[in-house]
């Protein structure tokens, strides 16, 4: 077996017991994106340069004998969302084609501190609106399971990357589903922490309110790993939540007896693909079988998550980029007229057509006389539905439902109607209105071979009972080994 | 709930610091007009009685000691600019001098 295949947790044994360098690692894993990239394009930028400078320092540490960190010297991939310093940071958009942060986000100093091994940035939808990374300025990516679908999106780039064994992990970012979409449709386990676990600062801004950053692994246990990395208060983001954080390896415990999950009947609703909710329901009876009980639970305001998503985004969006004018940084036109004429031109010529979109209905729901009949209603309905969940997390400890609706589709299937590419995230937005940690994680093949992904959800800040019942999955299946033929 | 014109899209997009020729402006007009249309589903929900959630947590204004710290060094924040000048970010002119 060759190192990219490995995990995270693997790949650190190996290193503690000095049977291969971080550097030979790195170099494995360019030697697989040499052979695969071409055909992924998952990566924006790559990093060789720092990727073997950092790969040393790890070497040196273990070399020494030092206690050295879970994830030194472990290769991760970075949505190209996220600020690092001295390295091009784009969010797929024309209008930051030429952007090099002045400083690194939270996330990845904590990353840095920990030792790991930057391999590159990964492409995405532009600014992280849209469900297939094919709104990205510069590139398709391909899913590695059949190079002709989406690999989902927005972190489209961050999920491929894991399944082409062309990254051990990587970091994205979810805040209608980002995270847990491409996961699913890639084959990978992704997470999506509690809103205000993980940081923001440094991750550009797309829904404020929403946005989350989080891992893609190969398995749960190296998604515990990477949120012990990541969690915490953070001075800089005052959002970020000041509660304690566990140790999550203490929660990857084989054992769901006594606890209770619940099923949301609206998800198993009409425009389900029949094959997804098969393997949805095997994942389900699985763990009937383990000891866990299952109960049927209505999440009555379900169907409203959709709407209510693309008022509540493109309105916190229309603001957050409004910061994109050509003085600061980034892309400017060229010979405006005068001040006015710059922002406009700059700012058309610098955005993509999805990213316009948006911000047109933020600014409509957000204008003099719409406020209350849009932006308003969509806050009503966004405490509805999370009186769903808070109701539903009474009653059960999980909830488990599909993913997507569907697997990956063709590339280019849905790129006519974009309201068609809003309704992939039905399954993903609600637990994103109410700030709920989610995981995806691989549960089965349809027949022409792509995966399926099975969301989990729990109330806000319990990632350990998500995790626990994760690994547990993932500890009596095999669909987490399963890769693409690629 | 409303629907949108193209005079409506127009002055959004002014709003908005964009501007689209006329079959962008047409486009945009049909594609918003159908995404309001679904969006106009929430009209549905009875909300006379809820309250908004504009964030998940409860919380209120956080304010920081008025404590001084180090911030970029200027060369780092111009290091993005398009056109930095003398040490500042530069923009058309936007006083007339005649």
């Amino acid at each position: 077996m060759s190192l990219y295949e490995l995990t995270a947790h693997e790949l650190h044994d190996k290193l503690k017991a000095r049977e291969i360098t971080a550097v030979k690692l790195a170099e494995s894993v360019y030697e697989r994106i040499e052979e695969v990239e071409p055909q992924v394009k998952g990566y924006l930028t790559l990093t060789k340069e720092i990727a073997l400078e950092q790969a040393g320092a790890a070497d040196a540490g273990f070399q020494n004998g030092n206690e050295m960190p879970p994830l030194a010297g472990i290769p991760i991939a970075i949505k190209d969302v996220i600020c690092t310093k001295g390295v091009r940071t784009t969010c797929a958009s024309k209008i930051l084609s030429n952007f090099v942060p002045p400083y690194d986000a939270t996330v990845m100093t904590k990353l840095h501190q920990q030792g790991v091994v930057m391999i590159g940035k990964t492409n995405m939808d532009e600014f992280a609106m849209g469900s297939s990374t094919e709104n990205s300025a510069y590139q398709l990516t391909h899913n590695p399971w059949d190079l002709e679908t989406i690999p989902g999106g927005s972190s489209g780039g961050s999920a491929a990357v894991v399944s082409a064994d062309t990254a051990i992990c990587s970091l994205g970012s979810d805040t209608g589903g980002s995270i847990r979409q491409p996961a699913a449709l890639c084959g990978v386990v992704g997470m999506k922490p509690t809103y205000g676990r993980v940081s923001r600062y440094g991750l550009v801004a797309f829904a404020s309110s929403l946005d989350q950053i989080g891992p893609f692994t190969k398995d749960v246990t190296d998604c515990a790993l990477i949120l012990n990395a990541i969690c915490g208060k953070d001075e800089m983001d005052s959002t970020s939540v000041d509660i304690p954080v566990p140790d999550f390896t203490q929660s990857l415990i084989n054992d769901v007896k006594g606890l209770k999950i619940g099923v949301p009947k609206e998800y198993f609703a009409e425009g389900l693909d029949t094959e997804v909710a098969d393997c949805v329901h095997a994942a389900i009876a699985e763990f009937e079988k383990l000891g866990a009980s299952v109960e049927e639970i209505s999440l009555p305001h379900t169907d409203y998550a959709i709407a209510t998503y693309y008022i509540i985004a493109p309105a916190e969006a229309s603001a957050n980029l409004a910061r994109y004018d050509g003085v600061r940084y980034g892309y400017r036109t060229e010979e405006p007229e005068d001040l006015i004429n710059m922002y406009k031109k700059t700012r058309s010529e610098g955005f993509g057509q999805e990213v316009k979109r948006r911000i047109m209905l933020g600014t409509f729901a957000l204008s003099a006389g719409y406020q209350d009949a849009y932006y308003r209603k969509a806050q009503k309905a966004r405490t509805l539905i999370k009186s769903d969940f808070d109701a539903a997390f009474e009653k059960v400890d999980v909830i488990a439902t599909p993913t997507s609706p569907t697997p990956a589709f063709k590339i280019g299937e849905r790129t006519a109607d974009p309201l068609q590419m809003y309704l992939c995230d039905v399954m993903t937005t609600p637990a994103s209105h109410s700030g709920l940690p989610g995981i995806s994680v691989p549960c089965g093949l349809v027949k022409s071979g792509l995966p399926v992904g099975l969301q989990l959800l729990t109330a806000p800040f319990d990632e350990e009972t998500l995790l626990r019942v994760a690994y547990t999955f993932e500890q009596n299946t095999d669909h987490h080994l399963q890769k693409p033929a690629i | 709930m409303a629907t949108i014109t193209t005079e409506g899209v127009s002055h959004v997009a002014n709003l908005a610091r964009l501007e689209f020729n006329e079959e962008e402006t047409k486009d945009f007009t049909e594609q918003l007009a159908r995404i309001l249309d679904y969006i106009g589903k929430l009209n549905e929900l009875d909300t006379d009685d809820v309250s908004p959630t504009s964030h998940i947590h409860p919380l209120h204004n956080i304010t920081k000691a008025d404590v001084v710290k180090t911030s970029l060094p200027r060369d780092a924040v111009l290091s993005n600019a398009p056109e930095p000048e003398e040490g500042y970010f530069s923009v058309p002119r936007v006083i007339d001098t005649e």
